[in-house]
C-alpha cells in the first residue's frame, strides 16, 4: 500500500506499523510523528497499524529563534 | 487596576483595530490591560514585539541577556547599527517605546532560567517563547505549566519553523514536552550553525503576535502545532493530545 511521509510517497506492506514506516523512511531521532494531522505518542509507534493513503509527518525539534 | 477607557489619541492610534468586526473597544481595552513576558528579543522576538507594541499591549516585559551583534542585523529587525554592543532587551525597549508611547516596556537583562522565571511568569497574563536554545524552552514550558499561564511558543532555523499555543489555564492542555520531550540527543543546530532565512522570522514572529492577541481575546485554540516550510510557503497544522507519560504535564 502507499503512504506519504513528509509529502513523499512510499510503498509499505499492508497493515505496516508506524514504526516500520519510520524505519523505511530512515527517520533519525529525536523527532515527533503525526499521522493524518494528529501527533502520536512514541509508545504507540509499534502498535499503530497504518492504512493505505495515510499521511505521516516527521518533525524534528528546532531550538533557534 | 484595569484601565476602562482609551484616550482620544489612543482611539485614533488604534482606529483600524477598533473598527474591526468582532474587535472594538472591549478588545482594545483587554490588550491595554494585558502584561506579556517575552523571552528572547532576537529573530522571532523582534517582529512579534513590534506588532504587540504597535497593537497596544499595555505592558511588555522583555527578557534577554545577549548583546546586539553585527550578525544579528540580517533578521533581528528591531536593531539598528547604532545598537551594536548594547543589551538586546534595553535596545529593544527603547525602540518599542518610541514605536508606541502609550504602553509600558520593561527590559530585563537576565538569562531566563528555572530560578528566575516563576515570579516573572506569575506576574504575566501570557508568555511568548522567542528563545534560541532548548534549555530555555524547557524552562519556560515548565514554568508556564506550573504557574498555569498560557504560552505561545515558536522556533525557527534554516527554512523551517514551529509554532504552538498552550493554554495551561485548561487542565487538558498538552505542553511543549508532549511533542518534543527533553532528550540528551536533541539537535545542536541553531541559527549560528545552520543559518536561517530572514523573512521566516517575520512570518513566524508575526504569527506569535497574532496568537498572543487571540489568547488575550480568548479565541486561541490550545494544543495545535503549526509547522512552516519556507521553501514551499506551506503551513501544516497538527493536533497535539496531552501525553499521559509526559515528564512535565503527565502523571
Ligand atoms: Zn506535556
Amino acid at each position: 500500500m502507499q503512504i506519504f511521509i513528509n509529502d513523499s510517497a512510499f510503498e509499505v506492506p499492508e497493515k505496516a506499523s508506524a514504526e516500520q514506516a519510520l524505519v523505511t523512511f530512515g527517520a533519525k531521532p529525536p523527532f515527533a510523528l503525526a499521522v493524518n494531522g494528529q501527533f502520536v505518542a512514541q509508545g504507540q509507534y509499534q502498535h499503530l497499524a497504518l492504512q493505505d493513503g495515510d499521511r505521516l509527518d516527521i518533525l524534528s525539534p528546532i531550538q533557534g529563534g | 487596576m484595569s484601565v476602562e477607557e482609551l484616550s482620544a489619541k489612543e482611539q485614533i492610534r488604534y482606529s483600524r483595530q477598533l473598527m474591526l468586526d468582532g474587535f472594538g473597544m472591549d478588545a482594545q481595552l483587554r490588550l491595554k490591560n494585558a502584561t506579556l513576558l517575552v523571552v528572547g528579543c532576537g529573530g522571532l522576538g523582534s517582529p512579534a514585539l513590534m506588532y504587540l507594541a504597535s497593537s497596544g499591549i499595555g505592558r511588555l516585559r522583555l527578557m534577554d541577556d545577549d548583546l546586539v551583534e553585527l550578525s544579528n542585523l540580517q533578521r533581528q529587525v528591531l536593531f539598528k547599527v547604532n545598537h551594536l554592543g548594547q543589551p538586546k532587551a534595553k535596545a529593544a525597549a527603547k525602540v518599542l517605546a518610541s514605536l508606541n508611547n502609550e504602553i509600558a516596556v520593561e527590559a530585563i537583562v537576565t538569562r531566563a532560567d528555572a530560578n528566575n522565571l516563576d515570579e516573572l511568569v506569575n506576574d504575566s497574563d501570557l508568555v511568548l517563547d522567542c528563545s534560541d536554545n532548548f534549555a530555555t524552552r524547557y524552562a519556560v514550558n515548565r514554568s508556564c505549566y506550573a504557574q498555569k499561564k498560557p504560552l505561545v511558543s515558536a522556533a525557527a532555523s534554516g527554512f523551517n519553523a514551529h509554532l504552538a499555543y498552550f493554554d495551561f489555564r485548561r487542565a487538558a492542555s498538552p505542553c511543549y514536552e508532549c511533542v518534543f520531550p527533553e532528550r540528551e540527543d536533541n539537535p545542536s543546530d541553531n541559527c549560528a550553525t545552520q543559518g536561517v532565512i530572514a523573512p521566516l522570522l517575520g512570518i513566524i514572529g508575526a504569527q506569535q503576535a497574532l496568537l498572543a492577541i487571540q489568547c488575550i481575546l480568548g479565541t486561541g485554540e490550545t494544543g495545535v502545532v503549526h509547522s512552516y516550510n519556507a521553501h514551499t510557503l506551506g503551513q501544516k497544522q497538527f493536533k497535539l493530545p496531552k501525553d499521559p507519560d509526559c515528564d512535565c504535564c503527565g502523571k
